[in-house]
């Protein structure tokens, strides 16, 4: 019965080539325009290391006080003062902790005719590894008592690795960064988070990929200046030592919390802190403090573009317009063959039957939608990298997800528009089509 | 015309597909205005002037490898001059940033000195030299421009402002309504800070931000006669017409030449303006052109829907249209049925859209910086949809206009 209504759904389309056709590109057309919108929306709000998204971190603590939180609906500011950071480092509340920042290092190759050049570097904790779930080809991170040593260490990305040391194990040579060596401890296997999110605030959440880590403490006691953004509420006073002892936040900082329980410690704690501070007089204003998973802290930091979310929010009402469109060309095309449906009920069709059949038919149109809708959605992937951000746009591919995605959305509210249409055709009532013939 | 009894009388007995083709009217009406108004708001954003003589600009970014901050101040010196004497260079500046460049710096100015509060205007800050307005290309419309001997050098960390300074009109014009800036004092911070002299109005300079949260100041630029230390800075280069091509391959190579310890990589190291506008207003740009295409395809998809509806129902009532021709109905008569009907479809439709449209603005603007949508698109988007609407329903109204009265007879 089901290869039947199929071949009459086919042998009834090709009746009315024109009709057909404007379902088909309505249905294709509506369906690319949100899938292509779709794929970029997925792509910013990826959630980028989906096993430990609720167990990391980033606290916030108010070190401006309420006139420049108030600017800020409330919030304390997006990064961390210096000061706070190592007191948090220093008091080692959660199970595992990094204070971070982008580091202007640039990578001075031991070959003389090769000119310097830079790559996406941080001065992390050796906690971030375990932390972040780094993934390694060779060796591994550096130790605490590196950190504590001020070591001059490095853990270097595949692809720097590949173009300094032709992929081989470099773990224990050297790299010389701004004319000091340091020992690689570790070579990174491909690790690219989108969005970007242990530094969402320089970054925005797209950035390439981290090629270098080297040890916090080392670039502070280097005084090497972050490559992101310093704010300051007010004057830090001449030279680096005022700078660093300022009031300026430039730190991100970043603690494992395995346990819901663990979270609420850390919270409780952080607001102890910022009392003390209070009582010290640092602070004169009542502790504000914020503790936020990945996925909250991305959300905060809006790292999906508002175009990302408006384009999709117009997509959608576009598929919306696709489908009233289908539901009016199919209860044309339905209503058109009143006659037809009025003799196969005569003839002992059940109105089940009918509703199969038609149901069936528009299955087949969605299909033909959904195939159109896939080469279109294509095209727009393609389009999209033309003019978007290459860093946004880039992520934006079809995939296998988004291929079947594409499919069943068109097949799916094709056979939903249709249901209305259907239910009119169940309706005809065969004496009354019998008897105007 | 007046059919609009009979016509209401056969639309209840066509509901369904009146309210689809209202419906979608309808919506496509608020889409497509929320869409035209968008592409506005973007297109008026990404045509706003830099304020420089933007052909022939050449911007390197520059990082020093291994050297001091203190050395930096000669090793920039250095390559300004020779950057200066290459062919084809018309004149170039060591600078922290420039207009649309996407970072800079941004601060409150005051009419006294004041440490905190809401500042009198905010501005950015363009660290240059004598030769700034030469490089941009701008004119200054009051005053004077910098002396050699007026540029100092300074530590970034430390320099809070120079005595002289040179504002753009913008600018001015926010810290002094009356029109008398110029030798007017302003300060850049607290008590400790000294107090800066305008010497000189520059027509119009953008910050070097293209974002929605610096629309409030994007024509405040300030430029200070400074050369700032450190390992990061930017050449910004005039080349003589035609040379730019040459000039951008050229110059890096010329600084490498002078010095090769420093980072010139990465693609947006070496930018013609040309390029630094296109990345500025990229994500504009491709807004307006989705909206666009969006736009366009709901279009043909909306007449494409009502072609086939109204088709159907010419071919349903073909009798009908004989017993009437029959009657003595012209051909003019029945094409003005289905026009007048499309039209009572229509007007329901848009004002059913224009309802919409308003509304999902509204939202939009509490969730998205957007600014309310005026009227002349919603009354545009009417006529264009209403048009769209008669030129659709046309092509169906002509055939059946054609239908013989002697149909009346067939098939009864």
């Amino acid at each position: 019965m089901f290869a039947y209504y199929f071949q009459l759904g086919l042998r009834s389309l090709r009746k009315n080539p024109l009709l057909t056709a404007l379902m088909v590109m309505a249905i294709g057309f509506g369906v690319a325009a949100s899938m292509t919108t779709y794929s970029v929306f997925r792509a910013t709000s990826n959630n980028p290391i989906p096993q430990k998204s609720s167990q990391l971190f980033v606290p916030q603590i108010d070190n401006w006080g309420p006139e420049d939180a108030q600017r800020n609906k409330g919030e304390p500011p997006q990064a961390m003062s210096y000061t706070d950071a190592i007191a948090l480092m220093r008091d080692h509340r959660a199970k595992r902790q990094t204070a971070l920042y982008p580091a202007g290092l640039s990578i001075v190759p031991a070959d003389a005719n090769q000119l310097p050049f830079r790559e996406n570097t941080y001065g992390v904790y050796a906690d971030a590894f375990a932390m972040f779930d780094i993934p390694f080809r060779y060796g591994g991170g550096w130790t605490a008592a590196e950190d504590g040593s001020r070591a001059a260490v490095a853990v270097i990305g595949k692809d720097l690795n590949d173009k300094l040391f032709h992929g081989e194990n470099s773990v224990g040579r050297e790299i010389n960064l701004d004319g000091r060596s340091y020992r690689i401890t570790g070579v990174m296997d491909h690790w690219d988070p989108q969005p970007l999110f242990f530094d969402a605030v320089n970054t925005g959440g797209f950035d390439d990929a981290t090629q270098l880590f080297v040890p916090f403490t080392r670039m502070i006691e280097l005084k090497v200046a972050t490559n992101g953004n310093n704010n300051c509420n007010k004057d830090p006073g001449q030279g680096w030592d005022n700078w660093l002892h300022s009031e300026c936040v430039w730190l991100g900082f970043w603690a494992e919390l395995a346990t819901k329980s663990e979270a609420d410690a850390y919270r409780s704690y952080l607001t102890g802190y910022a009392a003390e501070q209070q009582r010290a007089g640092r602070f004169r204003w009542a502790p504000n403090v914020r503790l936020r998973n990945v996925v909250e802290w991305l959300d905060f930091q809006q790292v999906v573009p508002p175009e990302a979310k408006i384009s999709l929010l117009v997509a959608l009402g576009f598929l919306v317009i696709c489908l009233v469109n289908t539901i009016g060309l199919l209860l044309a095309k339905f209503m058109r063959r009143s006659s037809e449906i009025g003799v196969r009920r005569a003839l002992g069709a059940s109105r089940r039957e009918i509703y199969a059949q038609f149901l069936m038919e528009a299955g087949a149109v969605g299909l033909a939608g959904g195939l159109l809708g896939l080469v279109l959605t294509g095209v727009g992937v393609y389009g999209i990298s033309l003019i978007f951000d290459p860093q946004v746009a880039r992520l934006a591919t079809l995939d296998v997800p988004l291929v079947l995605l594409t499919l069943l959305v068109a097949i799916l509210s094709t056979v939903i528009a249709a249901f209305y249409p259907t239910w009119r055709a169940a309706q005809v009532q065969p004496a009354w089509q019998l008897k105007s013939n | 015309m007046l059919q609009i009894k009979p016509i209401l009388a056969a639309l209840k007995r066509h509901k369904a597909g009146t309210i689809l083709i209202a419906m979608q009217i309808a919506l496509t009406l608020a889409i497509v205005c929320n869409a035209l108004f968008i592409i506005q708001q973007r297109v008026e954003r990404l045509s706003r002037p830099s304020g420089m003589n933007e052909s022939d600009v050449l911007a390197i970014t520059n990082r020093w490898v291994a050297v001091n901050d203190k050395d930096t101040a000669s090793l920039n010196k250095t390559d300004v001059q020779a950057l200066r004497q290459l062919p084809g260079v018309a004149d170039a500046m060591a600078t922290n940033s420039f207009p649309l460049r996407g970072g800079g710096w941004s601060t409150g100015v005051n009419l006294e000195p004041k440490d905190e509060g809401k500042p009198a205007a905010q501005t950015t800050l363009y660290f240059v030299d004598d030769h700034a307005l030469a490089v941009y290309g701008s004119q200054l419309i009051a005053g004077r421009n910098f002396t050699s001997d007026e540029v100092i050098v300074a530590d970034p960390k430390e320099i809070k402002s120079t005595p002289q300074v040179i504002v753009t009109k913008a600018l001015a014009d926010k810290l002094f309504p009356k029109g008398d800036a110029l030798g007017k004092q302003i300060y850049l911070g607290g008590k400790d800070v000294p107090s800066s002299t305008i010497i000189g109005i520059v027509k119009q300079l953008q910050v070097p931000w293209s974002g929605t949260w610096a629309n409030d100041f994007v024509e405040n630029a300030m430029l200070l006669p400074a050369q700032l230390t450190g390992t990061y800075g930017i050449y910004l280069i005039r080349a003589k017409p035609g040379q730019l091509e040459s000039i951008a391959k050229n110059a890096p190579e010329t600084l490498l030449k002078t010095n090769r310890m420093r980072v010139i990589s990465g693609d947006r190291a070496v930018r013609t303006y040309e390029k630094v506008r296109e990345d500025a207003y990229k994500n504009d740009r491709g807004m307006a052109i989705l909206m666009g295409v969006i736009c366009l395809i709901l279009l043909a998809i909306t007449a494409a829907g009502i072609v086939g509806l109204t088709s159907f129902w010419v071919g349903q009532r073909r009798k009908q249209i004989g017993v009437r021709r029959a009657l003595g109905a012209t051909r003019r008569d029945i094409l003005s049925y289905f026009l007048t009907e499309n039209l009572m479809i229509g007007i329901a439709g848009v004002v059913i859209g224009a309802g919409l449209a308003v509304g999902l603005n509204l939202w939009m603007v509490t969730q998205f910086e957007m600014a309310r949508l005026s009227v002349m698109y919603v009354l545009v988007g009417v006529v264009a949809l209403l048009l769209l609407g008669q030129a659709a329903v046309l092509a169906p109204a002509m055939r059946a206009s054609k239908v013989q009265p002697v149909e009346a007879t067939r098939s009864v």
